[in-house]
């Protein structure tokens, strides 16, 4: 619930959010080519999140490599937590003070 | 209306021209009617859409019931901008036929690039 609370707090801020090197990309014996396969790195306003992380957007941009053409006419998107890698954020939005302290609750709670 | 505020919903996205992109890095388009916690979806008029550089061509494929673990992204088409995008729709046969050079110059190229790799490594364990 720790990171879906921090989420919830940077909704309104613009993220990217890099998804994962697809594991069944151009399924079949061939080897999987990394510059093809399905890794995108998509940028845009974080509208919200929810418990599993699934993560909507809007006003998206994808972020090289523009090699998605198909996203051209797609402005806002609804990303799922599962195929999230990373999602970078703005340094001066996070206050890892804050966040540090919250973890160590979290712990605390979990351990309980 | 938002039934949870602040919840990455997909409700209020059914009966919305949608571009689905799937783990195998197929691309469907369709209208979503029917959701789930595990973003499960029913599209309907869906179409496959298959890209080869700038041009791309469309299968119909009716009603699609796609696993929600196979969805990457979902995606609202602007239904003002899909007119005007820079690319050209060909006929199913052409998309095909591009689609196959492609993966075949792919192929040619991977292949390359084994052998390279194979003569490089076959070069420093002479010198061992």
């Amino acid at each position: 619930m720790l990171f879906y609370s921090f989420f919830k707090s940077l909704v309104g801020k613009d993220v990217v959010v890099e998804l994962k090197n697809d594991l069944s990309c151009h399924t079949g014996k061939r080897r999987v080519d990394m510059d093809s396969c399905c890794r995108i790195a998509i940028c845009g306003t974080l509208h919200s999140v929810d418990q599993y992380l699934n993560i909507k957007l809007t006003d998206i941009s994808v972020t090289d490599p523009e090699k998605y053409p198909h996203m051209l006419s797609v402005k806002n998107c609804f990303i799922r937590g599962s195929v999230v890698r990373y999602v970078q954020l703005p340094a001066d939005e996070v206050d890892t003070q804050l966040l540090q302290d919250a973890a160590r609750k979290e712990a605390l709670q979990q351990k309980q | 209306m938002n039934y949870m505020p602040g919840t990455a919903s997909l409700i209020e996205d059914i009966d919305k021209k949608h571009l689905v992109l799937l783990r195998d890095g197929r691309t469907l388009i369709g209208f979503l009617r029917s959701i789930d916690q595990f973003a499960n979806l029913v599209l309907h008029q869906t179409v496959e859409r298959i890209h080869v550089g700038k041009k791309y061509g469309d299968i119909p494929r009716g009603i699609f019931v796609v696993r929600g673990e196979n969805v990457v992204l979902l995606g609202e088409i602007d239904l003002e901008k899909e007119s005007d995008t820079p690319l050209q729709q060909v006929s199913i046969e052409e998309i095909l036929e591009e689609q196959r050079v492609e993966q075949q110059t792919r192929l040619e190229a991977e292949k390359l690039k084994v052998q390279a790799l194979k003569d490089r490594d076959d070069e420093a364990t002479a010198f061992s």
